[in-house]
């Protein structure tokens, strides 16, 4: 064979090869969605929204209880991890060209990659142990925490794309630097920023290792924030490692159901931010 | 009328010193929350390393060293958990990196354009999915795979390797491998298809005037140009797949110990911390649990600082590539 078949056969047979990975990538991807969707259609009813868990032993109930939870604990989390995120945010759009901007930047990143365990333990020592009990606080806190880098991000890059020009005009007109970013800057930024947060909304909502024992779970319906509380992604664990037939189809309906809170937030998202004239502006760029 | 009245705003006395007043307020108000940006991952590292006290200065170095986990008996030694943690991530890097590397290359090369958008689209949802829900599909479907098919064909080919003997029970460390592989694969692929997206276009060109077919195109002109970024791209994914919790721990098998055999239940770091921390008795045990979280945390701190700055230091900085 010559040289150029050689290289031409190499090079089919190397493209051919990342072909090959894809196919081998979204098997498997489609194989998950497609269990879950069969084992979950199958299980999901109207109880599962309704109904509290039954005792151990008799079969049906639901998890009215645990979606609730999952609300409250989301509801806690964006309470914090909104207003620290879009603050440092805005610092380091504004202010942060400078080493603290530098620290804070890679310290906000790096939290964010931190295994979520780890935040759980931290929501434990300060929250759950001086308290001496569980509570919805401690993982409405941690799951807060995780939302935090995610929102900070999204808004110090959304901040960024807002024309210098626009900021001009409104501080040429006397108006404040503060109120220029809020009145101005934020609300020419704010489609990008909600959808930071909606994108650290899905990753906090399926979050379950940070909940193990600071929320710890519960099998009472409770929406006080003083008390342990359960959530959809903890029950599912529960439910999976339990021995009980029944808590397996009942995990499963579970995923199902919150597959789909996941992936619609994570839709709200992407239609947001197809919306938004500064993301497009800068994909154009 | 209305720019009357601003007029007459701005020269009320003390005005603009009150605005300067409030810019300054507002400074200080996104600068304070900045700061607990930081002060919360100092607080991590002092929390966790209190907490832990009295296990590290009971056991010392002999916590990373001895491999007797018996809390019963109550001793803590963490190497069989950092051992199944190292084993469990390495399997994933081996297989998702070759594989996520061909794919981002597919994406970004190969593929032509009305199939970049679904393909994209996938990995991303992949990467959506909550590590609970693998872990439930890796107990009911992954798990029975790997014990009824995968385990004995790969102990009839290969099974005079030592990391293939003995019996499969499904859950063990290739079941968490394999997860962790699923897990970790969008991220390689998302990552270094931006980093893939950076390199010039004039690159390729030269590359394709100078006579070089496709491949050779990618193998030498942009494979090269993005090689830091992609080893920071995979160094990142180390990260994740160290520190990943529920879905390892719902298929390593939870036993604390060093076998060669991948077949073998295992347990690792962040498995025993989910297990055991609601269920341990003694405060030393506690402490033993926070210890093994600082361990991780101090781990994955150092990997995921390294992979950051290769990151940043190849993307133009740190305003400039956002992976």
């Amino acid at each position: 064979m010559n040289p150029y078949n050689r290289r031409r056969l190499v090079s089919r047979i190397m493209l051919g090869l990342c072909a090959a990975s894809v196919v081998v990538v979204v098997v498997p991807l489609l194989l998950i969605i497609g269990y879950l969707i069969y084992q979950g259609i199958s299980s999901v009813n109207l109880a599962l929204f309704t109904q509290m868990p039954k005792p151990v032993g008799e079969s049906g109930g639901g998890m009215a209880n645990a979606i609730a939870g999952s609300l409250l604990l989301l509801g806690l989390a964006s309470g914090f991890g909104m207003v620290v995120g879009v603050m440092t945010g805005i610092y380091l759009a504004e202010f942060g060209d400078n080493k603290f901007g530098f620290i804070v930047r890679f310290l906000s990143e790096t939290l964010n990659s931190t295994p979520s365990i780890i935040i759980g333990i931290f929501a434990y020592t300060i929250i759950v142990a001086p308290m001496r009990h569980f509570s919805a606080l401690a993982g409405g806190f941690a799951l807060g925490v995780i939302m935090v880098p995610i929102i900070a991000r999204t808004t110090e890059d959304m901040i960024r794309l807002v024309p210098t020009s626009l900021r001009e005009a409104s501080l040429a007109l006397g108006v404040n630097k503060w109120r220029t970013i809020f009145r101005v800057v934020l609300r020419t930024a704010s489609p990008g920023i909600l959808t930071g947060i909606m994108l650290a909304l899905a990753r906090a909502a399926g979050e379950t290792a940070p909940l193990l024992f600071t929320a710890l779970g519960s099998r009472f319906w409770s929406l006080s924030v003083s008390e342990p509380i359960s959530s959809l992604p903890v029950q599912i664990y529960t439910y999976a490692i339990s021995p009980y037939e029944d808590w397996h189809r009942q995990a499963w309906a579970g995923a199902l159901i919150l597959i789909g809170i996941v992936v619609l937030i994570g839709l709200a998202a992407r239609f947001l931010a197809a919306r938004s004239s500064l993301v497009r502006g800068a994909r154009r760029r | 009328m209305a720019a009357d009245s601003i007029v007459k705003r701005l020269k009320a006395p003390g005005a603009l010193a009150r605005g300067r007043l409030a810019d300054r307020a507002f400074f200080i108000a996104t600068f304070i929350f900045a700061g607990l940006v930081l002060l919360i991952v100092a607080a991590i590292f002092i929390e966790l390393a209190v907490m832990s006290w009295p296990s590290l200065i009971k056991f010392g170095p002999r916590f990373i060293t001895s491999s007797d986990w018996d809390p019963v008996a109550g001793k803590f030694g963490a190497l069989p958990l950092i051992f199944g943690t190292v084993a469990s991530s390495v399997i994933a890097l081996l297989l998702a990196v070759p594989l996520g590397l061909g794919v981002a290359v597919f994406l970004s090369e190969v593929s032509p354009p009305w199939l970049k958008t679904p393909v994209g689209f996938l990995v991303e949802l992949l990467a959506g999915i909550p590590s609970v829900i693998y872990g439930l599909w890796g107990i009911f479907v992954l798990a029975p795979l790997v014990m009824n098919h995968l385990a004995p064909w790969l102990n009839h080919y290969f099974g005079w390797l030592p990391l293939f003997r003995g019996t499969s029970y499904g859950v063990g460390l290739l079941t968490a491998g394999l997860i962790l592989t699923l897990m970790v694969l969008p991220f390689i692929t998302s990552v270094s298809r931006e980093i893939l997206a950076t390199v010039p276009r004039d690159q390729r060109e030269a590359a394709l005037a100078l006579g070089m077919t496709r491949w050779e195109v990618i193998r030498h002109a942009v494979l090269p140009y993005g090689r830091v970024g992609i080893i920071g791209a995979v160094i990142l994914a180390l990260g994740r797949a160290l520190g990943e919790t529920m879905a390892v721990t719902m298929v390593i098998g939870n036993t604390p110990r060093i076998s060669a055999s991948l077949f073998n239940p295992a347990y690792s770091m962040a498995a025993v911390i989910a297990n055991e921390f609601t269920e341990a008795s003694s405060r030393l045990y506690v402490s033993a649990l926070i210890e093994v979280g600082l361990v991780l945390f101090g781990v994955t701190f150092l990997v995921n600082a390294a992979a950051r700055l290769l990151i940043w230091r190849v993307g133009g900085g740190q305003k400039r590539a956002r992976v």
